[in-house]
C-alpha cells in the first residue's frame, strides 16, 4: 500500500511539472504582453514594465525563475490588477468556490442516493419512472440552462432568493441548486443500478429467508454494499462540479476562482490564467488520487489485488 | 362424485413425423435484427430518435425557411418578441407584457406606459388590482411591438436579439454547429479510439505498455485545461475546438475497446482463424471489430452529448466560437444579458440544446439496452 501511494505521488509530481512546463511555453507563444497599450510609453518606461514582470530575461532564464518561484508558492504578479500577486488573488477567491462546490457535492450525492434508493425499492413502479425521468433530465440539461431557469423563475418571478452576488447564505442557494442537479442525476442512476444488483444477490435472499424485515434488508444489507462502488463516481462528479463552477459563478456573479478565470481569459491576464490552470490541474489530480486510495481502504478486495 | 373414465374413442394417435421435433418454429434472427427489434420496442428511444431527426432536418432547412440572414443586423428591429401567425395562443403573438406596481392605479399605468416608450396607441392596459389598504395597485400593460415599429407584415418566429438579428435563423445555424460537433466526436471515437484501443490490446506486450503509458499521461492532464490551452494558442473558432476534441476525445473509448479486445483475443474462434492462416489485419477486421461493434455504438452515443455540452460550455464562457457566429452556447450567453426583460432570447436556444441532449441520452440508453440485454436492469 505504502509503495503504491508513493508511486502515485511521484506520478502526480511528474504530471504537475509537465503541466507547469507546458503552460509556461504555451503562454510564451501567445501574442500579447503587459504592454498592449504601449505606444504611449517611452523606451525607458517599457523597460521598467518588462523588468517588473521579469520579461526582459531570455526565455530559458524566465522558465527557471518561473519553476523556482512556483516551488516557493509564488505565481507572479497579475497583468491586470496592479502589483497584486496571483497567489493572493487566488486565495481570496477560493472560499466562495469551495463553499459552492462542497454544498453542491454533499446535497447532490445525498439527494441522488435517496432518489436512486427509492427507484430501486419501487423497481418499475411509478416512483421509479419518476426518479429515472428526473435523472435523465438532470444529466441532459446543461447547468447553465438550468441556472437560467432558476434565475428567471425562482429569482425574478417568485423572488424567493437573490438572483446574483455573494453577500450571505441566501445568496448561495440558487448557484448550489444549479450545480447540484448534475450530481443528483449521476448518483441517482448509479445508485439505482448498484442497488438492484445488490438486492438480487444471494446474501440478500438469505437475509430475507431468515426473516429480516424489508427495512433492515434494504438499509443494513443492501445499502452498505451498494455504497462502495458509488465512491468511483465521486471523482468524476467532483471534476464535473469544478467545470460547472466556471459557468455558474459567472452567471450568479459569485467572486470565485471560476469567475476570475473567465475574466482573465477575456483580458489576456496570463499569470492568472497560468495560476488557475495549475490549481485546477492540481485539484483534479489530487481528487483522483484520494478517490483511488479511498476505494482501496473501503473495499479490502481491491487492496489485495493491488498488493499482488 | 363419480370418477369418470374417458372412453378410448376419444384418443386419436398423433401422426408423428420424424423431423417435427427438430423443426425451428420461429425465424432465426441475427444479433443485429434482434437488437433492432428490441430498440423499436423502446418507446423512449424511438421518441429520442424522432426528435433528433426533426432537429437535424430543421438544422439543415430551418435557416432557409424565412428571408432573414444570420448576420443581418438592424437596430430598428432589435429585441422583437417572437411572433408566429396563428400561434398567438402559445404566447408567440409579438406582444410584450409588463406588470407595474405603484401606490395608485394612475401611477402604475403611467409607469407601464413609460416602460414601453409611451407608445400609447399600441399599449393596452388592464388593472389587475385596485390597491388600497396598504396594498400597491397593479397594472398589466400589453405592448404591440410589431405594430409600434410598423412591422405588422413581418414575422420573427423566435424573435430577434439585441442587434436585430433573426433568432430563428441563428438558432438553427447554431444547432448545425452542435450537430457538427456530434458527428466529429463520433468520428474521433470510432476512428482514433477504436484503432488505438484495438492495436494496443491486440499486439500486447511492449506496444501495449507504451501506448498505455501515453494514455496515462494524457488522462492525467484535465481535459478542460488541454482545451483551454489549445484554444489560447489557436484563435478561438471551430478549428481549435475540433483539434481540442481530437486530442482528448478518444481516450474513454480506447480504454473500453482495449479491455474488450484483451478478453476476446484469447478465445477459440480467434485461435481458429489464426491457425487457418488469417493475417492480423483480417482477424482485427473480421473477428474482433464485429464483436465489439455494439460496445462501440453504445459508447459513441454516450460521448456525443458530452461533446455537445462541451462546445456549448466553451462558447458560453467565451472560449468557443468568436462573436458573430451563432452557436447554441453563444446564443444562450447572449440571452443571459437580457434575461429579465426579454427571456425569449434565452428560451429557444436553451430549449433546443436541452432537447438535443435529452434525445441523445435517451437514445443512448435505449441502444445500450438493445445491444446488451445483460446490462438491462
Amino acid at each position: 500500500m505504502t509503495r503504491y501511494i508513493i508511486q502515485r505521488l511521484v506520478y502526480m509530481i511528474i504530471t504537475m511539472f509537465l503541466i507547469a512546463t507546458f503552460t509556461f511555453f504555451l503562454m510564451k507563444f501567445l501574442p500579447g504582453t503587459p504592454l498592449s497599450a504601449a505606444d504611449k510609453l517611452s523606451e525607458e518606461q517599457q523597460q521598467v514594465v518588462l523588468e517588473k514582470y521579469g520579461l526582459d530575461d531570455p526565455v530559458p532564464v524566465q522558465y527557471f525563475n518561473y519553476i523556482f518561484n512556483l516551488l516557493q508558492g509564488d505565481m507572479g504578479i497579475s497583468f491586470q490588477f496592479d502589483n497584486r500577486e496571483v497567489t493572493t488573488i487566488i486565495f481570496e477567491r477560493i472560499g466562495p468556490s469551495m463553499t459552492l462546490g462542497v454544498q453542491a457535492m454533499v446535497i447532490g450525492t445525498i439527494l441522488g442516493m435517496l432518489l436512486g434508493l427509492v427507484s430501486a425499492i419501487y423497481h418499475n413502479g411509478f416512483l421509479d419512472y419518476g426518479s429515472t425521468f428526473i435523472a435523465v433530465i438532470g444529466k441532459s440539461i446543461p447547468s447553465f440552462v438550468f441556472a437560467g431557469i432558476l434565475q428567471y423563475f425562482v429569482g425574478v418571478k417568485l423572488g424567493w432568493f437573490p438572483v446574483a452576488l455573494w453577500e450571505g447564505w441566501e445568496y448561495t442557494v440558487l448557484p448550489t441548486v444549479a450545480l447540484a442537479i448534475f450530481p443528483i442525476a449521476i448518483a441517482a442512476r448509479f445508485m439505482r443500478t448498484e442497488m438492484l444488483e445488490v438486492m438480487g444477490s444471494d446474501y440478500i435472499t438469505t437475509a430475507r429467508a431468515k426473516g429480516v424485515n424489508k427495512f433492515g434488508v434494504v438499509f443494513k444489507h443492501g445499502l452498505r454494499n451498494a455504497l462502495i462502488p458509488l465512491i468511483t463516481v465521486l471523482g468524476p462528479l467532483a471534476i464535473g462540479l469544478m467545470t460547472g463552477t466556471l459557468v455558474i459563478e459567472n452567471i450568479f456573479a459569485v467572486p470565485g476562482i471560476g469567475e476570475q478565470f473567465v475574466k482573465a481569459i477575456n483580458t489576456n491576464d496570463f499569470p492568472i490564467i497560468m495560476g488557475t490552470t495549475l490549481l485546477i490541474a492540481f485539484l483534479f489530480i489530487f481528487i483522483v488520487l484520494i478517490i483511488d486510495l479511498l476505494y482501496g481502504v473501503i473495499d479490502p478486495r481491491i487492496r489485495l489485488a493491488e498488493g499482488e | 362424485m363419480e370418477n369418470h373414465k374417458p372412453s378410448k374413442d376419444l384418443f386419436v394417435p398423433v401422426d408423428r413425423a420424424e423431423n417435427e421435433s427438430e423443426k425451428i418454429t420461429r425465424p432465426s434472427l441475427s444479433f443485429w435484427q434482434d437488437s433492432f427489434i428490441r430498440l423499436r420496442k423502446n418507446v423512449g428511444a424511438m421518441i429520442g430518435l424522432f426528435v433528433l431527426l426533426f432537429i437535424g432536418f430543421m438544422a439543415i432547412f430551418g435557416p432557409y425557411m424565412n428571408p432573414y440572414g444570420e448576420f443581418e443586423q438592424d437596430l430598428s428591429r432589435a429585441k422583437m418578441p417572437p411572433k408566429v401567425e396563428g400561434l398567438g395562443w402559445l404566447g408567440m403573438d409579438g406582444m410584450l407584457t409588463s406588470v407595474q406596481t405603484a401606490d395608485t392605479v394612475e401611477g402604475a399605468e403611467e409607469k407601464a406606459l413609460m416602460r414601453f416608450n409611451n407608445q400609447e396607441e399600441f399599449i393596452t392596459t388592464s388593472v389587475l388590482s385596485e390597491g388600497g389598504n396598504g396594498e400597491p395597485a397593479e397594472v398589466e400593460a400589453v405592448y404591440d411591438v410589431y405594430g409600434a415599429k410598423g412591422l405588422e407584415d413581418q414575422n420573427f418566429w423566435f424573435g430577434t436579439d439585441g442587434l436585430g438579428r433573426d433568432l430563428w435563423t441563428r438558432t438553427w445555424k447554431g444547432t448545425r454547429i452542435s450537430l457538427y460537433i456530434a458527428l466529429l466526436a463520433a468520428a474521433i471515437d470510432m476512428v482514433i479510439g477504436v484503432a488505438y484501443g484495438g492495436i494496443s490490446a491486440y499486439y500486447g506486450g511492449r506496444v501495449d505498455n507504451i501506448m498505455q503509458r501515453i494514455i496515462e499521461i494524457i488522462v492525467g492532464i484535465p481535459n478542460l485545461v488541454i482545451v483551454i490551452l489549445m484554444i489560447l494558442i489557436l484563435e478561438p473558432g471551430i478549428i481549435s475546438i475540433t483539434i481540442a476534441l481530437t486530442i482528448t476525445g478518444w481516450i474513454g473509448m480506447a480504454r473500453i475497446i482495449r479491455g474488450q479486445v484483451l478478453k476476446l483475443k484469447n478465445q477459440e474462434f480467434v485461435l481458429a482463424s489464426k491457425t487457418l492462416g488469417a493475417q492480423d489485419n483480417r482477424v482485427l477486421r473480421k473477428h474482433l471489430v464485429p464483436n465489439v461493434l455494439g460496445l462501440i455504438i453504445i459508447n459513441t452515443m454516450f460521448t456525443i452529448p458530452n461533446a455537445i455540452f462541451f462546445e456549448a460550455f466553451l462558447s458560453f464562457i467565451g472560449l468557443g466560437l468568436p462573436t458573430p457566429i451563432a452557436s447554441l452556447g453563444t446564443l444562450i450567453e447572449d440571452g443571459f444579458n437580457s434575461l429579465q426583460i426579454y427571456p425569449h432570447i434565452l428560451l429557444f436556444p436553451a430549449i433546443i440544446i436541452s432537447l438535443l441532449m435529452i434525445a441523445f441520452n435517451i437514445l443512448a440508453d435505449g441502444l445500450r439496452d438493445a445491444f446488451d440485454p445483460k446490462m438491462r436492469e
